[in-house]
């Protein structure tokens, strides 16, 4: 091979790098012209094609046409809105809209096998859907809680739709008194829902599964899956409260009086944290609504309120004391394990006064005493053990300092022997 | 002396030949003079060792190196066993304070050029020891299986990983797999009690027998030639010093006892704010403030290797320092030896003082 030769062959290398350049696009973009007129468009007629660029639907492959018809092939505006062009639904229609294909279970099959197709149905069945029947347009339609262009599944943390966003979302109607005047319905729900130990859990703990609007009045449908009225959505997360309440007296006499059950005494946005005080004669009484003061009833309630700050004040003796022991370097781990074990009681113990059954309360307060009664001793046992190893501390000292001692003048005598 | 245990020494004497022991002791003279000092904290650091050994052996009856057992085992000691809080506080305590003299130690030599001839393995020994140490404190501090050790030692193990060429076999090897598991701490116990204390003990026995054999060095340019006898006077002021250090590590262990710390879940996210033994921790932040590339080389890399040269170095000293061969003064080594303390004190304190720094 001669020079000229390996310079012909270096060159031709040297353009290998263009090959891929000449080659053609393996998947080359299908052609959309609404994106592409819609984008050079300003104000609300650019707003589609911004939005739709973080829309799952175009995470799916969808486009426009998808959903509003048309030719997006053509350039010419008169070819592309042809005749299968729908243009913007009007909003009496939007959920038929979006249940063409929402409720078409094949279709939906072909992007997510697990997405329910039932939205539709439990929509009509809501109160939204039903005065929509009756042509009263200013009620919530799909695109009212899951936004028109720009929609997020439920999952993604900046969605409409996603636990802490809800009560907003909610909240853009139900809070507004215009638009809520002509039905009469408060507009503080949100407000005090913001107040309620179930926003606390949502907001500061970062708890997803704490309930906000859907989880109680429903998604789609009136009320959620399997539960006949919001009044038995509390069981939901609550069974236990709820057993014990049916099975209680209380259950009888509240379906005579036509009471509602937890809310009577819970309320129902502003659920606060529920406290002994609730029970008769403490600060947030709520005995004293249908029991007066001085009958057997509400002194039951007293009798009960009072065992129980009795029980919560030896919860935080006992606590300080193991507090005291650690502070001291003693590790009291095991005592506190079972101070864990007092509060399972108390929170029993508190649950089970839903029930109203004196004996059952009373046996498992008196499991939980005992169980005080051991974290004291053992938190004792901690403080002797502290100041056993104080005294120990002290009396090793004092002879490691003799002997210390005893070692210097020793040393001293030494050297002075040594000078001499 | 009655006359029992006069039977009783001369028994012992005429098998163990106690009285020549004596003797060498009382021939023996050690150099007294300003830096005496300096000297005690080598007799310091075997008290302290052997205060380990004690401590340790003592936890074996109840320390379980197993992933289900280890935390549960040491809240027993803590909690449960007569006096175990006391034994597994100095044992973790001292062996803190022993790093911490070992350190000392080694600066003063080598600020007081005790490597000079023919002291050179005397010095190598003693970086041995640093290492060896290290070694024991790294594995030792895993064996808890806390959160925080659990996490350090994988923060930890993931540095060595970075190593050029070895780092993967490396961790790989130390790990007993790809991550912190119960082959880690099985494999940590079996260097923590088996592999670290007889290579200790080994190199314990060299640096021991050439400082007797050698005898103490004496700083370069002393006028005085005082000296005192081997035994009893220079034993007795080490055992004053060491019934000192006795009483403190004592006190701090009545006042703070060595915690015993949540239990590690390999499954949760990494705390913030881990970081390794306070003795690591100047490597640890250098690691963290290195620029991510230097002229191409992978920062953390260029570290690592920077270390190891400079572990080299520090090994060579007593070759390197050609002027105190010569028993001359060589203010270049002693300059070279403060940036070194300098660096490492100002790093140990930004480990502390700015947790954040490099993130």
């Amino acid at each position: 091979m001669t020079v000229r030769d390996l310079k012909k062959c270096r060159f031709a290398l040297a353009l290998t790098w263009l090959i891929p350049l000449a080659l053609p696009a393996q998947t080359p973009a299908r052609k959309d012209s609404c994106i592409e007129c819609h984008g050079q468009l300003e104000a609300e007629l650019k707003a589609p094609v911004d939005g739709f660029a973080a829309d799952v639907h175009k995470q799916f492959g969808l486009s426009c046409a998808d959903c509003h018809g048309g030719n997006p092939a053509q350039d010419d505006i008169t070819l592309a809105k042809d005749k299968t062009f729908r243009g913007t639904p009007e909003r009496a229609r939007i959920p038929e809209f979006c249940g063409s294909c929402h409720s078409d279970s094949g279709y939906m099959r072909r992007y997510n096998p697990n997405i329910r197709v039932d939205q539709l149905e439990l929509y009509w069945t809501s109160r939204h859907g039903e005065l929509l029947k009756k042509k009263d347009t200013a009620v919530a339609v799909c695109t009212s809680c899951h936004g028109v262009h720009g929609i997020q599944t439920a999952n993604f943390p900046k969605s409409m739709t996603f636990p802490w966003n809800i009560p907003e979302t909610c909240g853009r109607c139900h809070a507004n008194p215009e638009i809520m005047k002509p039905y009469g319905i408060p507009v503080d729900q949100v407000a005090q829902y913001k107040q309620s130990v179930h926003a606390a859990a949502l907001y500061d703990k970062k708890d997803l599964s704490a309930p906000v609007c859907n989880d109680c009045h429903g998604n789609h449908g009136a009320a959620p899956p399997e539960v006949k009225a919001v009044a038995f959505v509390c069981r939901q997360c609550h069974p236990s409260a709820g057993d014990l309440f049916s099975a209680s007296p209380h259950k009888a006499a509240f379906d005579g009086l036509g009471v509602s059950e937890c809310e009577a005494c819970h309320g129902n946005h502003k659920i606060l944290m529920p406290s002994d005080e609730m029970l008769a004669g403490g600060q947030s009484d709520v005995c004293v609504q249908c029991h007066d003061s001085g009958t057997g009833p509400f002194d039951a309630g007293l009798d009960m309120r009072r065992r129980l700050q009795a029980f919560v004040a030896a919860y935080a003796h006992d606590e300080g004391l193991l507090d005291q022991a650690e502070n001291k370097g003693v590790e009291a781990s095991e005592a506190r394990f079972r101070l864990q074990e007092a509060n399972t009681a108390l929170i029993e113990v508190r649950n089970l006064t839903h029930g109203l059954t004196f004996p059952t309360i009373e046996a498992r307060l008196a499991d939980g005493v005992k169980v005080l009664d051991d974290v004291r001793a053992r938190g004792e046992a901690a403080l002797r053990e502290a100041r056993f190893r104080m005294t120990g501390l002290v009396v090793a000292t004092f002879f490691i300092l003799l002997l210390a001692l005893a070692l210097y003048f020793k040393i001293r005598d030494l050297q002075r022997n040594a000078n001499s | 002396m009655s006359g029992f245990w006069h039977s009783v020494r001369s028994y012992l004497d005429s098998r163990f030949k106690l009285e020549a022991m004596l003797a060498f002791g009382r021939k023996k003279m050690v150099p007294e003079h300003e830096h005496s000092f300096w000297y005690y904290l080598g007799g310091l650091c075997l008290f302290l060792f052997i205060i380990q050994v004690i401590t340790g052996l003592l936890l074996l009856l109840y320390y379980n190196p197993t992933v289900d057992g280890a935390h549960e085992s040491i809240r027993f000691i803590m909690s449960q066993v007569r006096f175990g809080w006391l034994i597994r506080s100095i044992h973790s305590w001292t062996a803190n304070i022993l790093i911490g003299a070992i350190f000392v130690h080694m600066f003063s030599a080598y600020f007081l050029k005790a490597y000079r001839p023919p002291r050179e393995l005397t010095w190598m020994s003693g970086f041995f020891l640093l290492v060896l140490f290290m070694a024991f404190g790294f594995s030792g501090y895993l064996l808890p299986w806390n959160e925080l050790s659990f996490f350090a030692t994988r923060v930890g193990t993931d540095i060595a990983g970075s190593i050029p060429l070895i780092g993967k076999a490396v961790k790989t090897f130390i790990l007993g797999g790809a991550t912190v598991t119960e082959a880690t701490i099985g494999r940590f116990f079996w260097l923590h009690i088996g592999v670290l204390p007889a290579a200790a003990l080994l190199v314990i026995g060299v640096h021991v027998l050439l400082v007797q054999t050698l005898g103490m060095s004496r700083p370069m340019g002393l006028k005085t030639d005082r000296e005192i006898s081997f035994f009893p006077q220079f034993i007795l002021k080490d055992a004053l010093g060491w019934l000192l250090v006795l009483g403190g590590i004592g006190v701090i262990c009545v006042f703070i006892p060595w915690e015993v710390g949540t239990k590690a879940d390999p499954f949760a996210a990494t705390p913030l704010g881990i970081k390794p033994e306070w003795y690591f921790t100047f490597m640890f932040t250098t690691l963290k403030i290195v620029p991510s590339h230097v002229l191409s080389i992978e920062g953390e890399v260029l570290a690592i290797l920077g270390f190891m040269l400079g572990g080299l170095l520090w090994l060579l000293v007593p070759f390197l320092d050609r002027r105190a061969l010569r028993e001359k003064a060589s203010p270049a080594f002693t300059a070279a030896g403060a940036l070194i303390v300098i660096y490492i004190v100002v790093m140990t304190a930004l480990t502390y003082l700015a947790p954040n720094l490099g993130k």
